[in-house]
């Protein structure tokens, strides 16, 4: 299968690439890591009359702790997630999702900004960041601006970005100490999106919940957080009931639709059972760090 | 339509080809280069097949474009014995059994050489997450896994004296570091 034809671009500096967007707006695509877009172009179901490959921004790949927060490049790949030693270390949730987005080879071009812009509630990044509370930075003609995780995700595969801006960079809080997270996904085999996926990211006080943030992978048609679970959570023990009260809020409130992964009622089982094991290892992770 | 001219190391020879702007790296390679030894299995980015590495990464070739390439270098499963010898990986499938068919093995035999480059003495289970974008029909993969583990106890025992796993290429760490 070959992609319909296009032209193609490869700008140098993050200011070429907004000018050629600015330029083609609609008619344009991004290209990144392009292992959701380009497989989408050989089946035609995309076929942009522009191409513009970011691959040439090298400065936009890396990972760095800056200003109380984790500064992911937009370019920066799957597999860079996995070698940060940063990350593994500090970064639990983020470390748990980079080691189980699509295959190893995929996560050598694919990259966190991506993921995150394609905007696919499938896609793993969506669930983490919401859960993170992060933020993105766009650049666009006239500047940048930083756009909150929760404002971002307008609708299946749409984002709060303008037609002619550029996602460059993701932030997020840089953790506490009483802060825990984790990724818990279930695919059908490795390379495969998730049938569920949740992302927990808490903190605690004493034994107590203090603030959680839980966001759902591929169980709605936008990724979304699952606000009646964390309330449920929030200010509680983590017992099994609380823990039961939470996975059934979130199986509840999320939207999944019947494919080959399963049917909507073992979609939305699946997310009650993730929930509460993503919840318990967010809460024991959290411990360790404390102790 | 757009055409572009792109110089790109193939095996450490440098190619200059005109290409169309659509054309994916895997048919640059089988139709303008006539390395017929990477595969195109699924076309869909699923099997690995087409397995190649690029800047030393492995890839999937049916994913990127060619004119990506551009001023970059591939390594093709044409390169590892070019000598006439084979490579260790090589041997290790010979060895081992780790093919039937046969399709698969130079997808595979890619993957597993980045994967030996950034770690070089994996664990069984970490030779099986690093070729977790390769597929197999038919070995059932514990061949493949013996073929690896043969290939790695052969390359560091062919090291030259002295050189150890603490001379990884910087930014590589080793992936048990992953929490399960």
């Amino acid at each position: 299968m070959i992609p319909g034809e296009f032209d193609y671009h490869s700008p140098t500096s993050l200011a070429d690439a907004v000018a050629l967007l600015d330029r083609f707006g609609d008619d344009a695509k991004l290209l990144a890591g392009g292992q959701s877009l380009i497989p989408a172009m050989r089946f035609r179901l995309a076929a942009p009359e522009t191409l513009i490959d970011l691959n040439r921004l090298t400065d936009l790949a890396y990972v760095r702790e800056q200003d109380g927060h984790l500064a992911i490049g937009a370019l920066t790949r799957e597999s860079a997630l996995e070698e940060s030693d940063l990350v593994q270390r500090r970064y639990s949730m983020l470390a748990d999702a980079a080691a189980v987005i699509a295959d190893p080879l995929v996560r050598n071009l694919a990259t966190v900004g991506g993921n995150i812009a394609h905007a696919d509630p499938a896609n793993d990044h969506p669930a983490v960041m919401l859960a993170y509370g992060a933020s993105v930075i766009a650049r666009g003609p006239d500047g940048e601006r930083a756009i909150g995780i929760d404002d971002f995700f307008t609708d299946l595969f749409e984002t709060s970005l303008e037609v002619n801006e550029i996602l460059t960079e993701i932030r997020i809080p840089a953790p506490s100490g009483t802060a825990g997270g984790a990724y818990v996904k279930v695919e059908r085999k490795v390379g495969d999106y998730a049938v569920s996926g949740v992302a927990a990211q808490l903190t605690m006080d004493g034994d107590r919940i203090r603030q959680i943030r839980i966001g759902l992978t591929n169980v709605n048609p936008v990724p979304m957080r699952a606000a009646d679970a964390e309330a449920a959570l929030a200010g509680q023990l983590p017992s099994e009931e609380t823990l039961e009260a939470a996975g059934q809020a979130a199986a509840a409130e999320c939207e999944p639709s019947p494919d080959l992964r399963g049917s909507e009622e073992y979609k939305r089982d699946l997310t009650r059972v993730l929930v509460k094991r993503a919840v318990a290892k967010a809460v024991s992770r959290a411990r360790r760090a404390q102790s | 339509m757009s055409r572009h001219t792109i110089t790109v190391d193939v095996n450490g020879e440098t190619q200059t080809r005109e290409v169309d702007a659509r054309t994916l790296l895997v048919h640059f390679i089988r139709e303008d280069l006539s390395l017929t030894g990477t595969h195109i299995g699924c076309d869909t980015t699923s099997c690995g097949a087409c397995t190649v590495l690029l800047d030393g990464r492995a890839v999937k070739s049916c994913t990127v474009f060619a004119v990506q390439a551009d001023d970059r270098s591939v390594e093709t499963i044409e390169a590892l014995a070019a000598d006439g010898t084979l490579h260790p990986l090589q041997d290790g499938f010979w060895e081992k059994h780790g093919l039937q068919c046969g399709y698969c093995t130079p997808g595979m035999i890619m993957s597993a050489k980045h994967l030996l480059e950034k770690n070089p003495d994996p664990t069984e289970d970490e030779i099986r997450q690093g070729l977790g974008g390769n597929l197999c029909r038919c070995t059932g993969y514990n061949k493949i896994v013996e073929a690896v583990q043969y290939a790695a106890e052969k390359m560091l025992t062919e090291r030259p004296s002295g050189a150890t796993s603490a001379e990884r290429p910087s930014g590589a760490t080793a992936t048990e570091e992953v929490e399960a």
